[in-house]
């Protein structure tokens, strides 16, 4: 048979449109489309695509079942592997991950794996497929801290080994960055995200938001006064980093994560409806060059009344570690990339509002540690940029809440938790896992850290091996 | 840890200022002097910060003072004994460093008198002397006079139009006290012009001074950065490495002009919703 190279094209808004809209910009797969598409992959002996998956999906093996039309099957087989196949499907980095690795992507037309894992997420979703129960019910008690992809995958885990299992999360909202990071238009919260969680609640899984470990009853309470087994510490990285430039303070900039959160969690974006402000003008800039700042800089564009958006990005367009499609949906929304630029200062009027970001063009030199080329400021290449917002997304620390009340844990240079392989920390009965440890990284890593501390915690209690 | 967090006593306290009675029980076991909550009134206000006044670990309560200023304080005034506010965490920030000092000045303005009073209350527990100095517009707005009075050595009131007390600000009646060097320490409580003259009076007299910064805030876990303070040349997040810092090693200036940030669309909403109604789930 010849090679199928006819990669599905996945619909979306038309840029015009959505530039105006909180909508989703991927409208996703018809069953048609899903199972032409399973049906180009070649069925690999040793799929190379299972290994470019951090958490190894059997890959294959559901696909296969959708290109027998079998759907159902399809997603069973998914949820073996990965608990939350509609967020993943959607925000992996799927060209650096299982789509490198897939052997049709030498003849540049991988089988488009992450449109396929999110085709049949959605389709679990709305067919409301079960979950799979617990086979039989066990008496412990396991307390998850933070209600992000990480703490969200151990919880389902645990739960399907028959646990007694309670979420706790700082906010009045769960999901962590699911919720309050990435947009609506990237990751539906009421198509997605909520339906996820909802699943997790009818398995059982208990959860108590506005909880703040650590503040309200401590790690050590949880595990002595309140009688759990074992805790797992999912609290990500949402510490946000500033840059340390003169004018940080001033009005109308804002840390990626407090702009973010007032648009996705306090719903900003309702604009008028909402009760909790954000305030942009007419220009915006946007300091950074990960999904963050991607995120950042196509939220502000769909607010009222912005005509200009600026992604400043001190290297240049391939060394930006965002997912190559939001880049692309970024150029075709309009947004501005001043690549190689670097503010120096920002700079304000009298009342201490934004007015310009004071700007240096670099040049790349050799490799840093890193492995990218490290950025040099160019002499004598200063300009002034006139910003009524700026957003600054360079990056965020380890929150540090639960190292300050814990002091059993053992921490690294900047804060993370430490932990073994299986993610268990330097305290007996407590594991971590997720942007906690591994500083910020990705949704399917914070899940992969989710589920094999839930297997270590299953090993340490009962001694049975999963 | 799933509270319903019941409104169980409302009290008013001056025109404008309130007197509530939280059902918090896992709050009220951890709180101490110093410590704020988060809350929000209801499920479309913003969430806000008020410090902690009091809290009774028997009935599992915490007492907050508040003052409405705006919308979000309007949508808490609305509510009802009984009614629950939609969303409130704390602990929060850390809670006040008591130390035996000597003679300390007790600094409150306006509604900064309410955090004022469980600090004036630890440090007194701890041994220390109190001269305790109240400010408000007018006499009508001082609240909190008789349980700061009950555990101060000394109580003066100034109000700017001499309806009560001294006429004037509040530094002018700390200023005699520590040039007759009968103040070790101070701390000060209030809006920012009023800790910032207070932070400038001291500093001349080399008298330790701490304040409790009131900037804007969100989630108050340390996520979102809206409460950063500049501390002494660093970006310090109040939420999680306050509120109190040395008075004189903060500036003001940036704190003042962070807290205008969103004032077209608070003035905004405050005209928009004219009655902070109660309609709480
Ligand atoms: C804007 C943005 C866009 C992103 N886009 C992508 C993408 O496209 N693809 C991708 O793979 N990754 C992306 N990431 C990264 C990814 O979201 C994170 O790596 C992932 O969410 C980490 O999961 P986590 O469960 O470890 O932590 P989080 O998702 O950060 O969740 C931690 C939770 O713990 C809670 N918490 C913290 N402290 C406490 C406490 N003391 N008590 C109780 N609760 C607490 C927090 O409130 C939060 O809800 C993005 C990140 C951001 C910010
Ligand atoms: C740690 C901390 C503890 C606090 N404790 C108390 C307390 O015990 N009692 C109390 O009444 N208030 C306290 N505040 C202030 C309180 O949070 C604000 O008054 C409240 O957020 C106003 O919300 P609003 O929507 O009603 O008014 P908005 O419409 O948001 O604001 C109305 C006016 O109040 C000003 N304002 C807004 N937020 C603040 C703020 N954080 N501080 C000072 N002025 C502000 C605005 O600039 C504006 O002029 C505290 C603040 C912090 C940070
Ligand atoms: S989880 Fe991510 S990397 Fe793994 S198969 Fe799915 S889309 Fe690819
Ligand atoms: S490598 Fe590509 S073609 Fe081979 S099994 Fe995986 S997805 Fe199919
Ligand atoms: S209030 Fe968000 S970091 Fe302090």
């Amino acid at each position: 048979m010849p090679l199928d190279l006819n990669r599905v094209h996945m619909p979306e808004q038309d840029p015009a449109q959505r530039r105006r809209n909180f909508s989703e910009v991927n409208l996703g797969l018809d069953a048609e489309a899903a199972r032409r598409e399973a049906a180009r992959c070649l069925y690999c002996k040793r799929p190379t695509c299972v290994d470019g998956c951090p958490v190894h999906i059997n890959i294959p093996h559901f696909l296969a079942a959708l290109r027998d039309g079998d759907p159902d099957a399809s997603a069973r087989r998914i949820r073996q592997d990965n608990s939350l196949p509609a967020i993943c499907g959607r925000v992996c980095p799927q060209e650096t991950q299982c789509e490198l690795a897939c052997v049709l992507n030498k003849k540049g037309a991988p089988i488009a794996i992450g449109a396929l894992e999110r085709f049949v997420g959605d389709h679990a979703l709305r067919q409301n497929l079960a979950a799979e129960r617990p086979a039989a019910e066990r008496t412990e008690k396991i307390a998850i801290v933070g209600s992000g992809p990480s703490g969200l995958t151990c919880a389902g885990e645990l739960r399907k080994l028959g646990y007694q299992v309670t979420v706790f999360e700082a906010l009045h909202a769960l999901g962590g960055v699911l919720t309050y990071g990435i947009p609506e238009f990237r990751l539906s919260k009421a198509k997605v995200v909520q339906p996820e969680i909802e699943t997790l609640r009818d398995l059982g899984v208990v959860f108590a938001t506005n909880a703040v470990v650590g503040r309200l009853a401590t790690i050590e309470e949880l595990l002595n006064a309140q009688g759990f087994a074992a805790v797992y510490i999912a609290t990500g990285a949402g510490y946000p980093q500033f840059m340390g430039v003169p004018g940080e303070d001033l009005n109308y900039v804002y840390s990626a994560n407090e702009f973010l959160t007032r648009i996705n969690l306090m719903e900003a974006y309702r604009w008028n409806a909402a009760a909790t402000p954000v305030r942009v003008g007419r220009r915006v800039g946007v300091v950074g060059g990960g999904n963050t700042a991607l995120d950042a800089a196509r939220s502000a564009l769909r607010l009222p009344g912005v005509e200009e958006v600026h992604l400043i990005y001190r290297r240049s367009e391939q060394e930006m570690p965002a997912r190559t499609e939001e880049v692309k949906h970024a150029r075709e929304e309009g947004i501005i990339f001043r690549l190689l630029t670097a503010p120096v200062a920002f700079t304000g009027n009298e009342r201490g509002d934004l007015a310009a970001a004071r700007c240096v063009e670099m040049a790349l030199a050799e490799p840093d540690a890193s492995g990218r080329r490290r950025p040099v400021p160019k002499p004598g290449s200063e300009y002034l940029l006139e910003l009524d917002s700026a957003v600054i997304a360079i990056g965020t620390q380890a929150n540090p809440i639960i190292a300050q009340t814990t002091p059993g844990l053992a921490l690294t240079s900047k804060g993370y938790l430490q932990v073994d392989e299986q993610g268990r920390t330097a305290m007996p009965r407590v594991y971590a896992g997720g942007d906690i440890v591994s500083g910020s990284a990705t949704v399917i890593l914070a899940m992969g850290a989710g589920r094999t501390a839930a297997h270590a915690m299953h090993f340490d209690l009962t001694g049975q091996k999963l | 840890m799933m509270n319903n967090f019941n409104i169980i006593n409302k009290n008013q306290l001056s025109p404008d200022v309130w007197r509530y009675t939280l059902s918090a029980p896992d709050i009220a076991r951890k709180r101490r002097a110093g410590h704020f909550i988060i809350l929000r009134p209801l499920a479309d206000s913003e969430r806000i910060p008020l410090t902690i006044v009091s809290s009774d670990q028997d009935q599992g309560t915490i007492d907050i003072i508040f003052q409405v200023v705006g919308a979000t304080t309007r949508d808490l005034a609305g509510l009802r004994a009984g009614e629950p506010v939609k969303d409130l965490i704390g602990p929060l920030g850390h809670p006040t460093e008591i130390a035996k000092h000597g003679t300390v000045a007790m600094v409150g303005g306006g509604v900064g008198i309410a955090p004022l009073l469980p600090i004036a209350q630890a440090f007194r527990a701890a041994g220390n002397r109190l001269v305790t100095i109240l400010g408000a517009r007018a006499r009508s707005l001082l609240i909190l006079e008789q349980e700061l009075a009950s555990i101060s050595d000394k109580v003066l009131l100034t109000t700017d139009d001499g309806s009560a007390g001294q006429k004037g600000l509040v530094t002018a009646a700390l200023e005699p006290l520590l040039v007759a060097r009968e103040i070790d320490f101070v701390m000060a409580v209030g809006p920012v012009p009023m800790m910032k003259a207070v932070a400038d009076l001291t500093r001349g007299f080399g008298v330790k001074t701490m304040v409790s910064l009131n900037p804007l805030m969100l989630d108050g876990t340390g996520m979102c950065g809206v409460c950063r303070c500049q501390v002494a040349g660093k970006t310090r997040f109040a939420c999680v490495e306050g509120p109190e810092f040395d008075a004189h090693q903060v500036d003001f200036d940036s704190l003042r002009r962070r807290l205008t940030m969103f004032r077209e669309e608070e003035k905004a909403r405050r005209e928009a919703k004219p009655s902070g109604g109660s309609h709480a789930a």
